[in-house]
């Protein structure tokens, strides 16, 4: 098919050269193309959080982003990178320990955007946390387990200072 | 009282415990519907009415199936035009409309093509003309002669009635010192799951068709295909694919999309993948009912109640669902959580060209709590009775028998309301909060599981393996509630191994047992009681060649940490793994258990009303404190206290997230959510517009607790009662009686928005002026 165009994309540290459709949004290429499917689809429209990716370690909404945009710049998602990332996996064991999981749609998101929140603030307030959940939604915990997480996650990592 | 507070010794229950299946969906990598992806699979869309009520006169697909990439087009002329639905009485659904389309968004026909782009450029291809019909979209409106009448079967456009009366009604008000009628309404709220409908189709040209999709109750689902697609159950496979959280709705029925990916891929001889958008979610059928309940209570001086009228009035929509248990159940849970000898209840579902309405956590116990527990506070405010002492003189205590035949063997409501008092500081904020700040308080109750007419048992099955871990299979599903963690819990205590040692399987129509499914909290009582006997079945098999082995009477042996263990000689032990082994390779030995739970010789007589509907009962107390801004009308919640009766915990982790799972989904319902129709089409199908509580919309932690008042409760699987519905129940009416405390402003329908409040407090302010 001619509209297919050429793009090159660096996710999780390992470069996919593929052909797409230039309207493709990331998280189409990421679940359909690169069969990815960590990040999930839910409202198409950025309210809901659950296709939330790092790009340059800022949490976006992948359903609004076209993959084209993402050249030349580091995506990560929730399948995190092959040697593997101390900080995105204590999120995901603090997440299991506290409770912060029920039917785990929205959790995918939430760690991603966990990640970035605790590399821009390495001990957020409640608060902090709070907002930094504006536009992810989660229907089954009341977030309430999910702040909890975070800030066992933050405490964690602290602890482990520097390293 | 009834053990209360007996906590009792575990191994593996009662202590916090992450979900199994936790780590997995953390990590991205726990396979939902729409992450299925299979060989030569094709993507479907389906086509919807764009009228509220209209005849299909023709369908003209060609020039959708010229379009590359199509490879089938089907409309309700495909199916065998066989109607399926959960009652006898009320299969009214159609796989596909077939000659008359009953509201906007109704599926009219359905696509198969290479990729979603195509079907969906398909769709606006495929002609369909319709003979515009009057519609109607208020019950009482569709209730009246000459109105547009939805179902032939259903004059009048009654979907369903019930009527219940237990003692006198009327000689109960008129020796009552005191009567008062109100009116409440509540709206249309979605389940708001964040997982949309997804599946995919597989019909093999063999006669065998497979639906892999995010059931919460696969079999009915499976019964409900095979009705539609007039084929016998056993050449359909239902396999349930991870939950993205349920709430009841399309998780719980075959939807048209469902019949269509198998449809279409008998067509095609390809998989078919279907998944609902968003803006499908939002404007299809499945919503909790909109209601308008006229409340009469008579209560004696010191506000005791002496009886109450209840008529009830439900805008049904288009179909029917489970719409009528919805109404039965709103009046049989009036018996809760207060003792109210004289009860009449008359409700009517009508038919209406709106999406339809069925089950959404808390079902319809939730409306009538709103409107219950608004209305007591009223009454303890006339009668000058504080309102924790009127629901303490009212509360039903252990033991009690309703008016309408519930049996209550734990029922820790008196203890429930104290722990809130405590936790929320109610007697140093009751009339003491400044201005535009208020607390109300609310209670509710719940059931574990009804027992219905139809099938209501629930059955366990577990097979050992040779490393003495085990395959627990059951027909209930993990919608994010943590099934598959507390019946792995429930099987590890009783075969004394560890709870990775169980291995819950999803449920497989061709391999796991018949069950109804996971609603109406029935899993952790009625599986749980399942899984339990089948743990016991299994050790007692394990015990025999234990027993054999070691030269000791079967029944003297205990299982506790993988071991096999004489009670009268602790000495004597030898391990679980090598019984097993032994049993298996030496004896040729399946160890495999069968557990069951439901039946029972007392049955509900729907008719009447009476009988005791479920096996356990659990009250909620909550206390909310809101502020409310004098500007904007907006509300704050910046507390919420609850306490309730689950029996034991047996995963407190878990009830934790379903108490305050189902506070704050109801903190929606009462401030936010509202589905918007006008002349039957949804305004706000996005969640953009269709606003669901976010992480800021609820109290700080410190401020936001709960406590388990622990029962334990006979019927309960170790004691234990439901968690997830109950703790819901409480909350809106408390929020009504905090916004009132707050402003003066009674609101009396739901969603209490900011307009309702301004309105309310200019309203009082200009009476104010006026006196």
């Amino acid at each position: 098919m001619n509209d297919l165009i050429p793009v090159s994309l660096r996710v999780n540290g390992v470069r996919y050269d593929i052909a797409i459709r230039p309207w493709r949004t990331l998280l189409e290429v990421l679940r359909e193309t690169l069969g990815m499917t960590g990040t999930k689809r839910s409202c198409g429209e950025g309210q809901c959080g659950t296709c939330t990716v790092l790009i340059d370690g800022k949490a976006v909404n992948s359903c609004l982003y076209l993959a084209v945009e993402a050249q030349g710049k580091e995506i990560s998602t929730i399948e995190g990178p092959p040697e593997g990332d101390p900080a995105l996996e204590q999120i995901q064991r603090s997440f299991v320990a506290k409770g912060a999981v029920q039917c785990g749609f929205c959790t995918p998101g939430m760690v991603v955007a966990t990640r970035s929140l605790l590399s821009e603030i390495a001990e957020p307030s409640e608060d902090e946390i709070r907002e930094a959940l504006v536009g992810h939604l989660c229907r089954c915990t009341g977030y309430v387990q999910i702040v909890e997480a975070i800030q066992d996650a933050a405490s964690q990592l602290a602890h482990k200072g520097g390293d | 009282m009834m053990n209360r507070d007996s906590q009792r010794e575990f191994q593996v229950l009662g202590k916090p415990t992450p979900k199994k299946d936790a780590p997995q969906k953390a990590a991205g990598r726990a396979e939902f519907a729409d992450d299925i992806s299979m060989p030569g699979m094709l993507h479907g869309k389906l086509l919807r009415s764009p009228h509220p009520h209209a005849r299909i006169v023709a369908i003209d697909a060609s020039l959708a199936l010229a379009l590359p990439g199509v490879r089938a087009v089907i409309t309700g002329r495909d199916f065998p035009g066989v109607r399926y639905g959960n009652l006898p009485q009320t299969r009214d659904y159609l796989p596909l409309a077939i000659d008359t389309v009953r509201y906007i968004g109704e599926e009219v026909a359905a696509v198969a093509a290479v990729d979603e782009d195509t079907a969906e450029e398909a769709l606006d291809l495929i002609r369909v003309e319709y003979e515009v019909l009057p519609a109607v979209f208020d019950p009482e409106e569709a209730m009246k002669q000459g109105a547009p009448q939805l179902h032939g079967q259903s004059p009048g456009n009654v979907s369903a009635h019930t009527e219940s009366h237990f003692g006198d009604v009327e000689a109960a008000f008129a020796q009552a010192d005191y009567v008062r009628e109100d009116v409440f309404e509540t709206q249309p709220v979605k389940q708001g799951m964040l997982e949309p409908h997804a599946c995919v189709g597989l019909w093999d040209g063999f006669g065998k068709a497979t639906l892999w999709s995010c059931k919460m109750s696969p079999y009915a689902v499976w019964r409900q295909l095979a009705m539609g697609l007039d084929i016998k159950p056993g050449d359909i496979r239902v396999v349930q694919t991870y939950v993205g959280g349920g709430f009841s709705g399309g998780k719980q029925e075959a939807m048209p999309m469902d019949f269509c990916a198998l449809m279409l891929s008998k067509k095609t001889g390809r998989p078919v993948k279907l998944v609902h958008t968003m803006e499908e979610v939002l404007i299809i059928g499945h919503m909790r009912h909109p209601m308008k309940i006229w409340l009469r209570t008579g209560t004696t001086k010191d506000g005791r109640i002496l009886a109450q009228h209840v008529k009830l009035l439900a805008n049904g929509g288009a179909y029917s669902s489970i719409g009528g248990f919805s109404i039965f159940l709103a009046g049989a849970m009036i018996n809760l959580p207060y003792r109210v000898p004289n009860m009449k209840f008359e409700a009517d579902r009508v038919y209406t060209n709106n999406g339809f309405c069925g089950a959404l956590r808390g079902h319809t116990v939730v409306q009538m709590c709103f409107a219950r527990d608004s209305q007591l506070e009223k009454i303890a405010e006339d009668l000058a009775i504080d309102p924790l002492e009127i629901r303490r003189r009212n509360a039903i205590q252990d033991g009690d028998v309703t008016a309408n035949g519930f049996r209550i063997n734990t029922f820790a409501f008196d203890e429930c309301i104290t722990r809130v008092a405590e936790m929320s500081g109610w007697y140093n904020k009751k009339g003491k909060l400044p201005k535009y700040r208020g607390i109300g308080f609310g209670c509710g109750a719940h059931l574990s599981g009804a027992r219905l007419m139809g099938h209501s048992a629930s059955t366990a099955e577990m097979r050992m393996l040779e490393d003495g871990t085990v395959h627990l299979t059951t027909g209930s599903t993990d919608v994010g509630q943590g099934v598959e963690t507390v019946m792995s819990m429930i099987a590890a205590e009783v075969l004394g191994v560890t709870v990775d040692d169980v291995h819950y399987l999803k449920v497989d129509s061709a391999a796991t047992p018949l069950d109804p499914g996971t609603f109406g909290s029935r899993v952790t009582l009625f599986t749980g009681n399942a899984v339990k006997q089948a743990a016991e079945d299994i050790c007692r098999q394990l015990a025999e060649v234990a027993g054999e082995r070691m030269g000791v009477d079967p029944r003297d042996l205990m299982f506790f940490r993988h071991e096999i263990i004489n009670r009268k000689d602790e000495k004597q032990r030898c391990s679980l793994k090598e019984i097993v082994r032994w049993g298996m390779f030496q004896q040729g030995r399946i160890f495999s258990g069968r557990g069951s739970y439901g039946y029972s010789e007392e049955k509900i007589d729907f008719r009447t009303g009476h009988g005791n509907l479920s096996p356990a009962y659990n009250p909620t107390a909550c206390a909310v404190e809101v502020e409310v801004d004098p500007e904007t009308g907006r509300v704050t919640v910046v507390g919420l206290w609850g306490a309730d009766d689950s029996g034991t915990p047996l995963n407190p982790l878990a009830v934790k997230g379903q108490v305050i799972g189902a506070a704050v989904m109801s903190i929606g319902h009462a401030l936010y959510e509202n589905l918007i129709r006008v002349d039957g089409k949804v305004m706000n199908p996005s969640l953009r517009d269709y606003k669901m509580p976010q992480a800021t919309d609820l109290p700080k932690l410190a401020d936001f607790k709960h406590s388990n008042v622990i029962t334990w409760e006979p019927e309960g699987p170790f004691g234990a009662k439901e968690a997830g519905q109950g703790a819901g129940t409480g909350v809106i009416a408390a929020l009504a009686n905090a916004v009132y405390d707050a402003t003066g402003v009674r609101l009396t329908s739901l969603p209490m928005t900011p307009e309702h409040i301004l309105f309310g407090m200019k309203r009082l302010q200009a009476q104010n002026r006026g006196q």
